[in-house]
């Protein structure tokens, strides 16, 4: 087979360029430590969620800057979320823990890397850092039903000393 | 002597398959246009929020499924009887998967448009990817199946009839445009299998009520099993059309038979092997197997830098067969006035952006940024939207003089329109693209929330809104015109002058007589693309089978 000059230099530099996105995924893997959603959220029953730590969701501390959030996606809310912001103080580390208890979701906290679907059945674990005070929207942006484009909610990152005189 | 006189039963089926096509894209369009106008909120006077999600169903299900593959049925069919130079065997069994293919597209669209209807009983606002547990209505799923089984069908006429080719000429290469024909066939019997398991074994019974639950993330899976080579299904048509036809066109002769056929091979190998990548945020699936998902996307960009060298070089060559010279002011020697040039040159233009956003899509952890925002819609309406859909548009202009017997009416018209659709589909992607990076989602009837701010990194949002309307309306303007340009030809144009086309394709630059003989063996590829699926669905699809099919379920939620 015939492969003219160019085309062979234009193969292989092509082929660098894809090696070279590869590379910076795998760096944004090792390198910041950007992980995937993946399966250790585990699986839950979508239909008797009452029965987990779903069943009263919210926020709690679980080490000395380190809090856990449950997260229920429902058409059309966030619990919590929705009704009352997810409050967590700056300076943290976060683990959402998020599930669905009827249709496909998703959990965007706009302007952050915070990006999951809720699936029903399954929990989804991200865990993230606050630095900074901040107020986020959360968007579902995974189509939900008829009021879909609803479904919103906010994230408050509060100081450190606010947060601790809150007692929360 | 045109297409018609040579082959007209053949010219009819491929006459109906694109008659269907563009009406599809007709009404598709014009959803589109509604959605533009309403989730910008520059009007919303067409329907009701609540509606606007019958309207989005109707876009995707319309334009990504029946226009684009109606497209390629009618293009594979010309490009298999011209190439083997013989009709295909059996107008009965044509017409067959012809029929299934029309009754389950009228089927499922009028499930859909029932959604828009308080008095119908029936409604499927589930979107293109109809996840579970959002249940449509069966006729939905029903439609869904007698679509696929009837492009089943239709791929196994094309088999047959080169079967029959072989059996007259034995030893000889595979003719181009039937070999690609036959490898996106087979991409697509492996691929659609994912989908048809869903559908049958899955949603289809639990909608009748047989089965009570089903498993959201294993439904999810099998879709996206079949939803990354869908859009390579998409794709493939063009790429026959700019390897074998665009060269041409542009007055010149294709480069390379040999990659031509390379680049067909690697879509059959890496299409499938990759639907993780529409699931990198989904829980339930482990991040090694995302991780391979990735690796294989990227190696995928490969066939298409090929396509991108040995087409524009194929181009370029055209070029100086027309006195062009110069690094680049041959390209003042292109038929841009020709609308079948121009539209798939400005086609491939668009794909090489969107290939870029769909890098950054592919990017794993990149993707966070930017997953089921606007950003989304605004690359595959570059891809698909553009490489795909111009190019069968443009390509229409060129075809159906052939398959009708008369000539192009309202050149004029059809001269601009591909212009008219590049600056509104540059308006609209890039405004899109912007949106999504400013956390916009995508799939929503009202992107206005009390509680959230969007801020845009380039430009502001209004501004972003502003475009992506006039876009849609530049868009929905363009398709007017070629309808416009197709129905006069069609119903209006005689029989009576001579053809300013013909069909007759230059004989390639390296011919077939280059390409080693193992490229024409389709069992081997198969075999291979077959191992690298299980390589990378087989652990996390058992994983997901292990606690039960059914399992953890979901009842249905009607919508």
């Amino acid at each position: 087979m015939e492969i003219h000059r160019y085309e062979k230099l234009w193969t292989a530099a092509a082929l660098l360029l894809i090696v070279g996105f590869i590379a910076t995924v795998t760096y944004g893997a090792l390198g910041p430590g950007v992980t995937m959603v993946d399966d250790s959220g585990g699986t839950i029953d979508s239909g008797s969620l009452d029965e987990t730590q779903f069943g009263d969701p919210g926020v709690t501390q679980t080490g000395e800057n380190q809090y856990e959030v449950h997260v229920v996606a429902r058409q059309f809310l966030f619990q919590p979320g929705t009704g009352s912001p997810i409050r967590v103080p700056a300076n943290s580390e976060v683990t959402f823990y998020i599930t669905s208890a009827d249709v496909v979701h998703g959990f965007e906290v706009a302007g952050t890397n915070v990006n999951v679907m809720a699936v029903p059945g399954q929990v989804s674990e991200v865990t993230v850092r606050f630095d900074e005070p901040a107020q986020y929207g959360i968007v579902c942006h995974e189509y939900c039903g008829a009021a879909h484009h609803t479904m919103a909610g906010q994230l408050v990152v509060v100081p450190e000393d606010e947060y601790s005189a809150e007692g929360s | 002597m045109a297409y018609v006189d040579d082959f007209p039963t053949d010219a009819r089926i491929v006459r109906w398959n694109l008659l269907v096509a563009f009406t599809a894209l007709g009404i598709g369009g014009l959803f589109g246009m509604i959605q533009a106008l309403h989730r910008t909120d520059v009007f919303r006077g067409f329907v009701s929020s609540a509606d606007y999600y019958s309207v989005l169903t109707g876009h995707g299900v319309l334009l990504a499924l029946f226009f684009t593959i109606f497209a390629l049925c009618g293009l594979f069919t010309w490009g298999v009887t011209k190439s083997l130079d013989r009709p295909l065997p059996s107008a009965r069994f044509t017409m067959a998967w012809f029929g299934f293919m029309f009754v389950g597209a009228l089927t499922a669209t009028v499930t859909i448009l029932g959604g828009l209807v308080p008095s119908m009983p029936f409604n499927a606002d589930v979107l293109y990817t109809f996840y579970a547990p959002m249940q449509a209505h069966p006729a939905f799923y029903t439609g869904l199946v007698l679509f696929i089984v009837g492009t089943w069908m239709a791929g196994f006429d094309w088999f047959r009839t080169y079967w029959r080719w072989r059996g007259d000429n034995p030893g000889e290469r595979i003719p181009l445009q039937t070999f690609m024909v036959l490898v996106t066939m087979l991409m697509w019997y492996i691929s659609s299998a994912g989908v048809a398991v869903e559908v049958l074994f899955f949603l289809l019974p639990w909608s009748l009520g047989i089965i009570e639950s089903v498993d959201p993330l294993l439904t999810r899976t099998l879709f996206w099993y079949f939803g990354h080579p869908v859009v390579y299904f998409w794709l493939m048509p063009a790429y026959f059309i700019w390897y074998t036809v665009l060269p041409k066109l542009a007055g010149g002769r294709l480069f390379s038979d040999p990659l031509a056929r390379v680049v067909f091979v690697l879509f059959l190998l890496l299409s499938t092997p990759v639907g993780f990548h529409h699931q990198y945020t989904d829980p339930g699936i482990p991040e090694g197997f995302k991780f391979i998902a990735m690796t294989n996307t990227m190696f995928l960009l490969l066939p298409s830098f090929l396509t991108a060298f040995t087409v524009v070089a194929s181009i370029e060559h055209g070029a100086r067969q027309r006195g062009g010279s110069g690094r680049l002011s041959w390209l003042r020697k292109l038929p841009w006035d020709e609308p079948a040039f121009a539209g798939c040159a400005l086609a491939g233009l668009m794909f090489a952006a969107g290939g870029f956003s769909g890098i950054i899509n592919a990017g794993m952890n990149i993707n966070y940024l930017v997953h089921n925002t606007l950003w989304v819609p605004g690359h595959f309406h570059l891809t698909v939207g553009t490489a795909s859909a111009l190019t069968f548009m443009a390509i229409g202009y060129w075809l159906f003089p052939q398959i009708t017997g008369k000539r192009l009416r309202l050149r004029s018209v059809a001269t601009v329109q591909p212009y008219i659709w590049f600056v509104g589909m540059t308006l609209m992607s890039n405004a899109m693209h912007r949106a999504g990076l400013a956390g916009i989602p995508r799939r929503t009837a009202e992107p206005q929330y009390d509680a959230v701010t969007f801020q845009g990194v380039v430009g502001g949002v209004s501004e972003m809104r502003l475009q992506i309307a006039i876009g849609g309306v530049f868009l929905f303007f363009g398709l007017m015109l070629f309808l416009l340009v197709i129905f006069a030809t069609w119903l209006g144009g005689s029989r009576t002058a001579p053809l300013r086309v013909n069909g007759t394709l230059p004989t390639p630059l390296s011919g077939p007589e280059h390409s080693p003989k193992i490229l024409d063996n389709l069992r081997l590829w198969t075999a291979i693309a077959i191992v690298l699926i299980v390589l990378a669905y087989g652990l996390p699809l058992s994983a997901m089978l292990a606690d039960g099919l059914f399992a953890p379920g979901s009842p249905p939620i009607p919508v």
